[in-house]
């Protein structure tokens, strides 16, 4: 690997607080899996759910 | 932390290799490859029922090899493969051992069972309900319970997946970010969560109401929670072929991404954003507002739309700077004319790029605007755009990749080498003309699902345009073509798996040649140029067809619907 490629971390090792928020939201997989599972939970899912439970019964 | 886990080293790559994971690999790609044959004959039956000059099946077994080819192609050969591919990318990309093996190994036998009982289920006949299976449409209670077994064991891979992240960061096995490549990976396993869960949620009790225990299920919330998993479960394969796209990018060229940064935030508009597109099947359903259709199809989709144009444009072009640093610079396109086309493994990758974003990408985007969908909305252009994805775009992906996975990973020699070149533009051509020919026709009308285009059993007589049967016949000439190419494809694969020249330890395999550089599969990191005047070109091409077919469609649908 030339030394340009190596990313901050391979160099140095800096803490997380140094590391920008994004690597850090990009380097956490299970906040990445929250968000997964919670974003078309509640816009697709749930919201859809909420409209079907307001068509009027028929008589 | 001291294990038992065995290690080799590839002499190819240099990548070590978890004995225990590439097990894991070559047992999913088997089964996927075998239910690729199944799925793949039953699809090749469909198509030569639609063919009118042929009109093959009668009505019920139409319908029978309808739904085990929706089952056996868009399931359980994509997403046992899928499997493969996410320990290939956490394991062996990672330098790690694969946490929970017995877990895997479970997780791989329920999800045989599973496809196996669905399989037995479905030819039994009594269960010709379609890969949708819309209630009230009752299945066989195997037919569901199968498809939940088939998920439980695809949540325990996912679950393995996501163990070997934690235990290869625990064991610095790697040092910074994951790369590229195990990030796409990590991605598709981040909605196969979601799916599978979306699939549980409804299927479940969709069981009980087959057998008895439930007394009704409501049809729109079916369907509603139903494309949850169902369009869903295609998102993992987009994840996991634009995945495979950056590996075979990286493998056969030593390229790397040109932002990393970039193309990780691509990815994460698929994580956010590319689930919601589940609701382009209910654009035409009268329960649901606007707001609640346009909000999922158009605002969140095109971001995750944005994110399949960011690696639509990294992927060549990061072959394009690694092409143009070995001296490639000559006119716009030198890199592209003296690329390996006759390596299928690169082939198959440019062809899957090149017809997931012209035919499955752009046709998605006109199906997902409310307005428009109107015109196309439950005829074949459906099928034909997912054709284009899922076919054309992830299949000839997943083919692309094995023919790496057989010396590297299965340590055979390829056979059939000649007909291995060929076989990529058979499928590829093939797989296009099925989604182009089926979109024409469902753009005339022709309604998807059905078993006869000609009416020649109704009471009330109906015509479709000439133009529809045309296409129509050369849809089931294409079929003919990509059924030519699978079998080439399988004949290639199960002669080199079984029959292959086995390779000494540290031998290297005559193909593939890579270059040194191939290791940046497995490393974080960008590309050092970013001058792609070649990628820019091809990459105006499309956005100048995205737009005039976009528009075609609009002009289509003022005629279609005239405001005066």
């Amino acid at each position: 690997m030339t030394e340009e490629h190596k990313s901050e971390d391979q160099q140095g090792t800096p803490d997380d607080e140094q590391l920008p928020f994004m690597q850090r939201l990009l380097d956490n997989p299970f906040l990445l899996l929250f968000l997964g599972i919670a974003v078309p939970t509640v816009f697709y899912i749930i919201w859809g759910i909420m409209e079907i439970t307001q068509i009027p019964i028929a008589d | 932390m001291s294990t038992n886990t065995e290690f080799r080293t590839c002499p190819t790559t240099g990548l070590k290799v978890d004995l225990a994971a590439e097990k894991l690999i070559k047992a999913n790609a088997v089964a996927a490859v075998i239910f690729l044959a199944i799925g793949g004959l039953f699809g090749l039956l469909v198509a030569l029922t639609r063919w009118p000059e042929v009109h093959l099946l009668p009505a019920d077994w139409f319908y029978l090899a309808l739904t085990a080819h929706g089952l056996d192609v868009l399931l359980v050969w994509i997403i046992f493969f899928e499997m493969a591919v996410l320990y290939f990318a956490s394991a062996i990309l990672l330098n790690s051992r694969i946490a929970g093996p017995r877990w895997a190994w479970t997780g791989f036998g329920l999800m045989l069972v599973g496809a196996l009982l669905t399989n037995v289920v479905v030819l039994q006949g009594g269960s010709s309900v379609m890969f949708t299976s819309y209630v009230p449409l009752k299945a066989e209670p195997g037919f569901y319970l199968g498809i939940i077994l088939f998920a439980v064991g695809a949540l325990i891979g996912c679950a393995v997946f996501f163990g070997t992240l934690v235990v290869a960061r625990r064991e610095r096995t790697y040092k910074g970010s994951i790369p590229l490549v195990t990030f796409g990976a990590l991605t598709a396993a981040i909605i196969a969560v979601f799916t599978i869960a979306s699939g549980a949620i409804i299927l479940i009790p969709t069981l009980l109401w087959s057998v008895g225990l439930v007394s009704n299920i409501d049809p729109l919330l079916y369907k509603t929670i139903w494309w949850a998993m169902g369009h869903s479960s295609q998102q993992i394969n987009v994840s996991a072929h634009v995945a495979i796209w950056y590996a075979i990018a990286a493998i056969t060229f030593g390229a790397r991404p040109l932002s990393e940064k970039v193309s990780r935030t691509a990815f994460l508009m698929y994580i956010l954003f590319l689930q919601l597109a589940s609701a382009h099947h209910m654009l035409a359903e009268p329960g649901f507002s606007s707001e609640w259709k346009i909000f999922n199809t158009s605002y969140a989709m095109y971001l995750a739309v944005l994110g399949s144009m960011v690696h639509g444009m990294t992927v060549p072009g990061s072959i394009e700077a690694a092409q143009r640093s070995r001296g490639l610079n000559k006119g716009m396109f030198e890199w592209l004319r003296k690329a390996p086309w006759g390596n299928p493994a690169f082939a198959g990758m440019f062809m899957s790029l090149v017809f997931f974003g012209f035919i499955g990408g752009i046709s998605g985007v006109v199906m997902g605007t409310e307005q428009i969908n109107l015109i196309m909305h439950n005829t074949l252009y459906v099928p034909g755009h997912f054709h284009g994805t899922v076919v054309a775009g992830t299949t000839l992906a997943f083919m692309a990749i094995t023919y790496y996975l057989v010396p590297l990973v299965f340590r055979r020699e390829l056979r059939f080498m000649k007909l291995a070149r060929l076989q990529p533009y058979l499928f590829g051509i093939g797989a296009a003309g099925i989604s182009v020919f089926m979109m024409g026709a469902g753009t005339l009308g022709v309604s998807r699902r059905h078993w006869d285009m000609q009416f020649a059993d109704a009471i009330l007589p109906f015509d479709y345009p000439s133009a529809a049967f045309l296409m129509m016949g050369l849809n089931g000439m294409f079929a003919v073509l990509a059924a030519v190419g699978g079998v080439a494809f399988i004949v290639v694969v199960v002669a080199s798996v079984f029959f292959g020249r086995k390779l000494g330890v540290d031998e290297k395999p005559s193909y593939p040649e890579v270059p040194p550089q191939a290791a940046v599969v497995a490393e974080h990191g960008s590309a050092d140029s970013l001058k792609i005047p070649g990628t820019t070109m091809l990459v105006a091409i499309f956005f100048i067809a995205f737009v005039l077919y976009y528009f075609v469609n609009w002009k289509y649908l003022s005629e279609v619907w005239p405001l005066s």
